[in-house]
């Protein structure tokens, strides 16, 4: 436990992407089995225990401490888990606090131990358990288990990165990560075989095949002046749609809703899983809206990152998917059909099955480029993202292959904005003041529309904090208000109509794209302009 | 015993000793002040006559140069200074180099005031002493059960290990310049470190300070004008102020600690971006603080700075006549 629950507070701790993987390894590669599985799991939100929940933690602290100085602690702290963890009494002659984490040494139970006793606890038995298990570890460790009961780590890690450590472990045995990702979704904690394959100690573990995740085919970014390169009888052209891209796999008693890294989001979205009555591997589009029509991004980002919906957003932000391709129909596994092929047997699937929630994303027929271009131009920076094009013979193969997919995303919408706000940034940009709030003009005025904190490149980050530092006319707390004299153009690949915000609009992706030095601020954009584009783009949607 | 009420009492400009004429720990100028420590909370500049020890007078003097006091009178330890009929003694309190407690007798009743204190070991300053009492005027900074300080070795540890595991970076770390500074250095000394260790510029004079005052350091230097290749695999002290500071941009990739007992909360740190998170507190913990009510024998207790409301429930939980006396101007920075 406590190796796990020192690994909880490094990746709590630590700012870079880097930092954290490089934790994970050290962990993985450092602890035995079965602990590190449980681990894993538990960072990977498949690890599931009894739940406890926090008033039943705050009870049983109330047994143990004064309530008042519960609530008063509770109230410094902030954090319900953080603060039991660290009022909990020390029962004499048991773990002591602030133990060097040493992995090897003292009295704490192995997270094994831990995990295994909890998973054989009843719901009802769960509570005392906890207490006893309190009793036996430091703050550190009550700290990772409150964690783990009540199933919120919180520590920054997805369980994709998880799987990226996994694969740097494995790649000194030609394991690459599709494999890794592939295998995961067979495989049940602690994942013995999965360790001792990547350490090269035993083949591949079998997976049952229903229920798993194949990893999605990408495509490759192209540039509008590229596309004279390619042969546009070759190709088939897909819209692509500005949602999530996610694979449903059904049948068997299976139905899995699984995003583009092979994370289960199902729980999420339970209207697409109880449509899930067919036997298909299937991937696509999963949007929100009704009739077809797919609402902003911005409002299926509501109903992302969640474990669960509640009936009232699920009713209000319906979600449906928009199929692009088949990869099982059946047991048949279709992948190695050429796309054309794939496409019509996609097309007789959907004749045949007539599946709820799901409809087919069309082909834009076209002769040639110029067609296309006319085509794409015709629609405004809304619902689409862009469009995909699919070579006709291409087979369906994981990852990003060079030449049978492009992606064609048009330039982004441009937007001359006047600084207003500037903070500094984290880790190694904790002395730049890095992240922008930025707006435009009404009425003579300026009102703030974005926040964006890159796209600028190392010298200009030292060029706008000196900028700032200079320019500031007032501090509100780590926020320096500046004068409104800079011009910054800023990129985002569309705008949308948006409750949450002041201007009532909302970019999608900002970054900085250029320092306007030379532009007085009065010549920045208008708050009309910006609601114009929305307008055309809605209006793209539509059609 | 009858409190005294009379003849100590909470005014604007702090606690103020009536029949002494003096205000201990005045956040204002006064005629005449008495200083438990040299903190800037707790010593201001401007007063007209300032009783302290020694090394308080010392650091205050080279703080605050000519504006420190007009008149400085150092108390020996254990000395006895009669006072407006008020028996003053200082007693150390184990806080920083020169901290001390306040024992005032009057009409037959102790009163101790412990200003900031803490009851470990510090290899920088004398020893907390513990003098038993009527009345226990408490610190309450820590004053919560989260509080519990761990064993600052083992802190000391993480550090080093830290070091070891990323040669290739500095190690930054936040430390408050008068006593937390000095006192991470000598705790790294003891745990046999003996590289340089490097210093943010405000911090050199209160470790010259120290050193004069016969606490061994080992070899310190100045961290501005070092190549930034050569700071790698080092130990580089600077004001927790500057750990976001443009001064930073010197030092290979920092890896951002901070001593501090407000680390205890891993919110705190996560908040301000620290990632190596040393629990080290030159004030005393929950446990600390109520030892020193119970060992203290007083029968009244009063809360000056911190969390007082849940130290004050806390005695009075216990049957001790506990009050908060609501003085104002103590900051937590650097605790």
């Amino acid at each position: 436990m406590k190796r796990f629950a020192a690994l909880l507070d490094g990746l709590l701790l630590t700012p870079s992407r880097n930092g954290k993987l490089r934790l994970l390894r050290e962990y993985f590669a450092a602890t035995p089995d079965p602990d590190r599985g449980w681990a894993l799991a538990a960072l990977t939100a498949e690890l599931s225990l009894p739940e406890v929940k926090p008033s039943r933690i705050r009870d049983l602290a109330v047994e143990r401490v004064d309530p008042v100085l519960l609530r008063w602690s509770w109230d410094f702290v902030g954090d319900l888990a953080e603060t039991v963890a660290l009022l909990w009494p020390v029962a004499p002659g048991r773990a002591t606090d602030g133990d060097a984490p040493s992995p090897d040494g003292g009295p704490s139970p192995r997270l094994v131990v831990v995990v295994e006793r909890l998973r054989s606890a009843t719901r009802a038995e769960a509570p005392a358990l906890l207490a006893e298990l309190l009793d036996a570890l430091d703050s550190s460790g009550r700290y990772a288990l409150l964690k783990l009961v009540t199933g919120e780590l919180r520590v920054g890690v997805s369980a994709r990165l998880a799987k990226i450590a996994l694969a740097e472990l494995a790649a000194p045995h030609g394991i690459a990560l599709d494999e890794v990702e592939e295998v995961w979704h067979g495989l049940a904690p602690p994942y013995g075989g999965l360790f001792e394959w990547i350490e090269g100690r035993a083949p591949r573990p079998a997976v049952a095949e229903r229920a798993r995740f194949r990893p999605l085919m990408l495509a490759q970014p192209i540039e509008e002046d590229e596309l004279v390169s390619l042969d546009p009888a070759a190709y088939r052209a897909e819209w692509k749609w500005d949602g999530i891209r996610v694979q449903l796999v059904a049948g068997e008693g299976v139905a899995h809703v699984y995003s583009r890294s092979g994370d289960e989001i199902g729980g999420a979205f339970p209207e697409i899983v109880a449509a899930l009555r067919f036997d298909a591997v299937l991937d696509g589009e999963l949007l929100v809206g009704r009739d077809g029509v797919p609402a902003p991004f911005g409002d299926l980002q509501q109903r992302l990152n969640r474990k669960t919906v509640s009936r009232k957003l699920a009713e209000e932000l319906p979600a449906f998917v928009r199929v692009y391709d088949i990869l099982f129909d059946g047991g048949e596994d279709l992948r190695a059909l050429a796309f054309a092929e794939r496409r019509d047997r996609l097309v007789a699937w959907f004749d045949r099955v007539r599946p709820e929630r799901l409809d087919l994303s069309p082909l834009v027929p076209f002769r040639d480029w110029d067609e296309l271009r006319a085509l794409y131009a015709g629609v405004g920076p809304g619902a689409i993202e862009g469009l995909v094009l699919k070579r006709a013979d291409s087979p369906y193969v994981a990852g990003r292959p060079k030449g049978p997919w492009f992606k064609w995303k048009r330039g982004p919408v441009l937007i001359d904005a006047v600084l207003m706000y500037a903070q500094r940034g984290s880790g190694k940009r904790s002395s730049y003041y890095s992240d922008y709030t930025f707006g435009v003009w009404k009425d003579g005025a300026l009102v703030p529309v974005g926040k964006a904190y890159f796209g600028f490149s190392d010298d200009e980050l030292l060029q706008l904090d000196r900028w700032i530092r200079s320019h500031t006319v007032a501090k509100h707390g780590p926020v320096r208000e500046v004068a409104r004299e800079l011009v910054l153009e800023v990129a985002c690949d569309g705008l949308q109509r948006s409750t949450r915000h002041r201007s009532g609009l909302a970019m999608r992706f900002p970054r900085i794209h250029r320092i306007r030095w030379d532009k007085p601020a009065a010549e920045a954009e208008r708050l009309e302009t910006l609601e114009r584009i929305v307008e055309k783009a809605a209006a793209g949607a539509r059609a | 015993m009858r409190p005294p009420d009379a003849w100590l009492r909470t005014t604007p400009a702090g606690l103020r000793v009536e029949p002494g004429g003096f205000v201990i720990d005045p956040i204002a100028p006064v005629e005449r002040a008495l200083v438990t420590h040299a903190h800037g909370d707790h010593a201001r500049p401007g007063s007209r006559h300032v009783l302290a020890t020694a090394e308080t007078l010392a650091i205050m003097r080279a703080r605050y140069g000519d504006d420190a006091y007009r008149q400085g009178q150092a108390a020996a330890p254990g000395e006895t200074i009669a006072i407006g009929g008020v028996a003053v003694r200082l007693v150390p309190a184990g806080h920083v180099l020169g901290s001390a407690q306040v024992v005032l007798e009057h009409g037959g009743v102790r009163v101790v005031v412990t200003g900031d204190y803490k009851r470990r070991r510090d290899p920088t300053c004398a020893p907390f002493e513990l003098v038993r009492c009527d009345v226990l005027v408490t610190e309450a900074t820590f004053g919560l059960p989260v509080f519990r300080h761990p064993d600052d070795r083992a802190e000391i540890a993480r550090l080093l290990a830290s070091r070891a595991a990323f040669p290739e970076r500095a190690q930054l770390v936040g430390v408050y310049a008068l006593g937390k500074c000095q006192r991470v250095i000598a705790l790294l000394r003891e745990a046999g470190y003996e590289r340089p260790i490097y210093l943010h510029g405000a911090l050199v004079a209160l470790c010259d300070l120290y050193r004069a005052h016969g606490v061994e350091l080992g070899e310190l230097r100045h961290a501005t004008g070092v190549a930034r290749s050569e700071l790698a695999g080092e130990i580089v002290l600077a004001p927790p102020g500057a750990l976001a500071d443009r001064w930073t941009r010197r030092l290979p990739d920092p890896v951002v600690a901070l001593a501090s007992g407000w680390m205890r909360i891993r919110q705190r740190a996560r908040q301000r971006g620290v990632e190596l998170p040393l629990v080290i507190s030159d004030h005393a913990d929950w446990d600390e603080l109520n030892a020193t009510i119970a060992d203290s024998g007083a029968a009244e207790i009063w809360v000056t700075h911190g969390r007082e409301e849940a130290l004050v429930h806390q005695a009075s939980e216990l049957g001790l006549a506990a009050r908060a006396l609501g003085l104002t101007g103590f900051e937590e920075e650097g605790s």
